[in-house]
């Protein structure tokens, strides 16, 4: 007959763990492959408007972002809630767009610079008269290729 | 005699991997970059004076978008979701109507050949200051959408495959012969402050 044991005192075996850096490293490089290094600290807050016939932006260094937006919470005291364009990690007026344009397009090699690409970041709230003018400002500065950030529209 | 080298103790490597997990979970953001990639004009120079451009009107698509987000194509009220199908129907004017672009024959080579097809369309699309961004983006990509719709229709009519499925020189083919012609006119104000 079975003898049912019990308040005896048994080990439990060590969980061989060695394999939980693989594991772990797996992760991470999945991570670092499907996610994108953060460009900036967002001054603007905005939500991307939706649209079906999408491209992806191919080379990252080509890319410069500009976005537009109304301004984050704790920005909303010094700088109104008026939309703001915001270059980099400043606010910027319209003005500025053509010289950061002309900066960032001779930091580039000299082969890719016809291939620059300028993203507009705007919110979807945004009123077309900033936008136009800000289109204005890159034909201005010979950046033509624009890409208008959008994310995959689900439904209508 | 050899000598036994100890073994190294790997307990803390979990640990690092880990830290260096979460420092990359958040340095970095989720979101791709994709976005409705569009062309601007270049600039006019400022001594040139702004000639108008004489576009015959039978060849021109108004797509106007007001200040409440309405759309009015070729003076009538429409839905952004007919817009499409619209602009398709312009691009390629299978009927030859004569109020819309004319049509012209050319030799697109093999194996798409000789085909009529409109080559001075343009669509005009012209906003107010206050329209809403989303509602232009829906404007300019119901428009792309009608192209690139336009342009499988045609690879899978002369190719068999999708245009996406093309090679480069096989697309160019095809752009040829539904070339893009969105043109947006500097933004004024119509109607309503």
């Amino acid at each position: 007959m079975a003898k049912i044991r019990r308040n005896e005192k048994r080990e439990m075996p060590a969980l061989n763990t060695s394999s939980l850096p693989d594991i772990i490293f797996m992760l991470l490089f999945f991570f670092m492959s499907v996610t994108s290094m953060k460009e900036v600290t967002y001054k603007v807050q905005f939500q991307n408007p939706q649209a079906t016939e999408l491209t992806k932006l191919e080379k990252k260094s080509l890319v410069r972002y500009i976005y537009v937006g109304t301004p984050t919470a704790e920005f909303r005291k010094q700088y109104g809630a008026e939309t703001r364009i915001q270059l980099d990690d400043a606010f910027a007026e319209k003005s500025d767009i053509g010289e950061y344009i002309v900066n960032e397009r001779s930091s580039m090699k000299e082969q890719d610079q016809g291939l620059m690409t300028v993203s507009i970041k705007a919110d979807k709230e945004t009123r077309m008269g900033i936008i136009a003018d800000i289109k204005q400002e890159l034909r201005r500065a010979y950046a033509l290729k624009i890409s208008y950030a959008a994310t995959q529209r689900t439904n209508y | 005699m050899a000598k036994k080298v100890p073994q190294i103790n790997a307990s803390s490597m979990a640990d690092i991997s880990f830290l260096l997990l979460i420092f990359f979970l958040v340095t970095t953001s989720m979101d791709v970059n994709q976005g409705l990639a569009r062309r601007l004009p270049a600039p006019i120079p400022p001594d040139q004076k702004v000639e108008d451009t004489d576009i015959n009107k039978r060849n021109l698509l108004v797509v106007k978008i007001n200040s409440a987000n309405q759309l009015m194509v070729q003076g009538q009220l429409t839905d952004v979701k007919q817009l499409r199908e619209k602009a398709k129907e312009f691009i390629k004017n299978e009927n030859d109507d004569a109020y819309m672009p004319k049509l012209f024959e050319e030799d697109f080579g093999a194996p798409i050949g000789v085909v009529k097809y409109t080559k001075e369309h343009v669509i005009s699309v012209q906003n107010d200051v206050d329209t809403r961004y989303q509602s232009y983006l829906d404007v300019q990509n119901e428009l792309v959408a009608a192209y690139n719709e336009l342009r499988d229709e045609c690879a899978r009519k002369y190719f068999h495959k999708g245009y996406n499925e093309l090679e480069e020189d096989q697309q160019k083919q095809v752009q040829k012969v539904y070339p893009q012609k969105i043109s947006e006119a500097e933004p004024k104000n119509y109607g309503g402050n």
